[in-house]
């Protein structure tokens, strides 16, 4: 065996050297330069940056909904070339079908897969009354919160028990409370499972409670800025926050947020 | 502060679906009250006016003498009414075989709108009246050239309501079912053509109706039998109270197909779309 495939076999996840351009009416615009990175099966990873820095080109290209213009990803050492069906995507949105009630949208992902409908209907009232929609099976998206719809949409994400979980900012839409909320759903679902979480944020708080490992990306073109690893024990409870462990942790992605000029004091007239 | 304490005695979203329904029902029929009212007290005017003798009995008559004219005279309009039928049902059932294709088409492949776009406008623009005396010159006096004719002016806004429906899918809503590895098949059955459902049944409504002016003016034009063939034989005689007559039949026929649009439309389109919700509707 070659150093080359021992590496592929112990990364879990692989960007090699990605880049991404867009087409633009001024030229190519780069989203993302030259950026590897490895993530290890079973580890909560949070990606934060800047918006506009190419954190979800990240994510869609990881779930093979996109190409990078250069470089490659590979999951479990084979090179993506089209969509990951063992992955489970959440998005920003929680894109629940309205026509289809919360448990029809769980179920959803049985139907597309054409896998099993009867057992996976037990899983699906099973999830869903893990996040307490206990009662709201045949509900409506619209006569849900953006919260329980949000929850509605991570159930459909694990339905097929999916190896890797992909978040792109999937709790931004939501208030303050309701965030807390759920990210504790979500950190207590991660616990029963351990699968490799990729979780795009642009809360720093977000990041450093959920997550394992903590990316922070650079403007725009993205490149890596800072890799923190979070060693605070699970579970995570919302009181943690104000430890000073917490804080710390906070503050370092801050710093480097500094570092990347993202803080920088502005007239406030100018801008 | 009764009525204030009836609205909140259903809890929100819990009522069960089958008591939506109703709900859905008792709002539509205390919607058209209004309506209802009006229309009487409109009728009821045109009564006194036409007893009263302030116009001659050939240029407007009476309500009653109109009303009493469709029944007794009945078998005599539905006879009419089932050639006008035929021919507005097969053309817009033909308008929507043709229309949605093309909508999909169009959405599909961005070379096959610029192509057909244009053409869709052009047709449009030419005064389709003018059309029909051709489509007799080509068709004869039967059934053809009515259908014809409700194609050309139902399909337009079915093509067009159709591909802003398939067009309304969220790109995220397809993203995900790619990530489920949905065949373009899939996507299509599962996302994309429930998303455009509430718009095509938008296309359909205005289809419908012009679908019944359609087959009408075919008939004016030119035609073997029909409620159109009745109205232009009635106005040669004179005869106001059988045009009246069938101008109402017509009203029948056109309320009646734009009603079971209505119904389809409701028992398919399920959930809301756009804060369309019953709780809205319930609080009236």
């Amino acid at each position: 065996m070659t150093p080359n495939d021992t590496a592929a076999l112990r990364s879990y996840v692989e960007f090699d050297e990605v880049e991404k351009s867009f087409a633009t009416k001024g030229g190519k615009v780069a989203a993302i330069e030259a950026l590897s990175l490895t993530v290890d099966e079973g580890d909560f990873l949070a990606i934060v940056g800047p918006s506009g820095c190419g954190k979800s080109t990240l994510l869609l290209a990881l779930a093979g909904l996109t190409t990078p213009t250069n470089g490659t990803v590979s999951l479990k050492g084979r090179t993506i070339a089209g969509p990951v069906t063992e992955a489970g995507v959440v998005f920003q949105n929680a894109e629940l079908l309205p026509w289809r009630t919360a448990l029809e949208n769980v179920l959803l992902q049985a139907e597309v897969r054409k896998l099993p409908k009867g057992s996976l209907t037990e899983r699906a009232r099973q999830l869903l009354a893990d996040v307490g929609l206990a009662g709201f099976e045949d509900h409506y998206p619209d006569e849900l919160s953006g919260g329980m719809q949000q929850r509605v949409s991570l159930c459909r994400a694990l339905l097929h028990d999916p190896s890797i979980l992909l978040m792109d900012e999937p709790f931004g839409a939501l208030d303050a409370i309701t965030r807390d909320q759920v990210q504790m759903d979500l950190q207590n679902l991660w616990l029963k499972s351990r699968r490799t979480v990729m979780f795009i944020t642009h809360s720093i708080e977000e990041a450093v409670f959920l997550a394992d490992r903590v990316i922070v990306l650079s403007p725009r073109p993205a490149t890596i800025a800072a890799d923190i690893r979070v060693d605070l024990p699970r579970p995570r409870h919302v009181a943690d926050r104000g430890s000073a462990e917490f804080t710390a942790y906070v503050n370092e992605i801050r710093d480097e947020f500094g570092k990347l000029g993202i803080f920088s004091d502005r007239d406030p007239v100018s801008r | 502060m009764a009525a204030t304490k009836d609205k909140i005695t259903r809890p929100r979203g819990v009522a069960p679906r089958p008591q939506r329904l109703l709900g859905h029902g008792l709002v539509a029929l205390r919607g058209v009250w209004p309506a209802i009212a009006l229309i009487c007290v409109m009728l009821a005017a045109w009564q006194a006016i036409s007893s009263a003798g302030l116009v001659e009995q050939y240029v407007l008559p009476a309500p009653w003498d109109i009303a009493k004219a469709m029944v007794s005279d009945a078998g005599l309009f539905w006879t009419a009414s089932i050639p006008t039928l035929t021919a507005i049902i097969v053309g817009f059932v033909i308008s929507i075989l043709i229309a949605l294709p093309i909508a999909i088409g169009m959405v599909y492949s961005p070379l096959l709108q610029r192509a057909i776009y244009p053409l869709l406008v052009l047709s449009q623009v030419v005064p389709k009246v003018a059309l029909a005396p051709l489509f007799i010159i080509w068709f004869g006096f039967g059934t053809a050239p009515k259908v014809f004719m409700v194609v050309l002016i139902a399909f337009f806004p079915l093509v067009v309501d159709a591909v802003v429906g398939f067009q309304a899918a969220r790109p995220e809503s397809l993203m995900l079912v790619r990530s489920m590895g949905a065949s373009r098949w899939q996507a299509f059955w599962k996302v994309r053509f429930p998303w455009a459902l509430p718009s095509i049944f938008a296309g359909a409504k205005v289809a419908i109706t012009l679908a019944v002016v359609g087959a009408v003016v075919a008939e004016f034009v030119g035609a073997d039998n029909g409620l159109g063939v009745v109205i232009t034989q009635a106005r040669g005689n004179l005869d106001t109270v059988t045009v009246f007559a069938g101008i109402g039949f017509l009203s029948i026929i056109g309320l009646a197909l734009f009603a079971i649009v209505s119904v389809l439309e409701r028992v398919l389109v399920r959930g809301s779309r756009s804060g369309r919700s019953f709780e809205a509707a319930g609080s009236l």
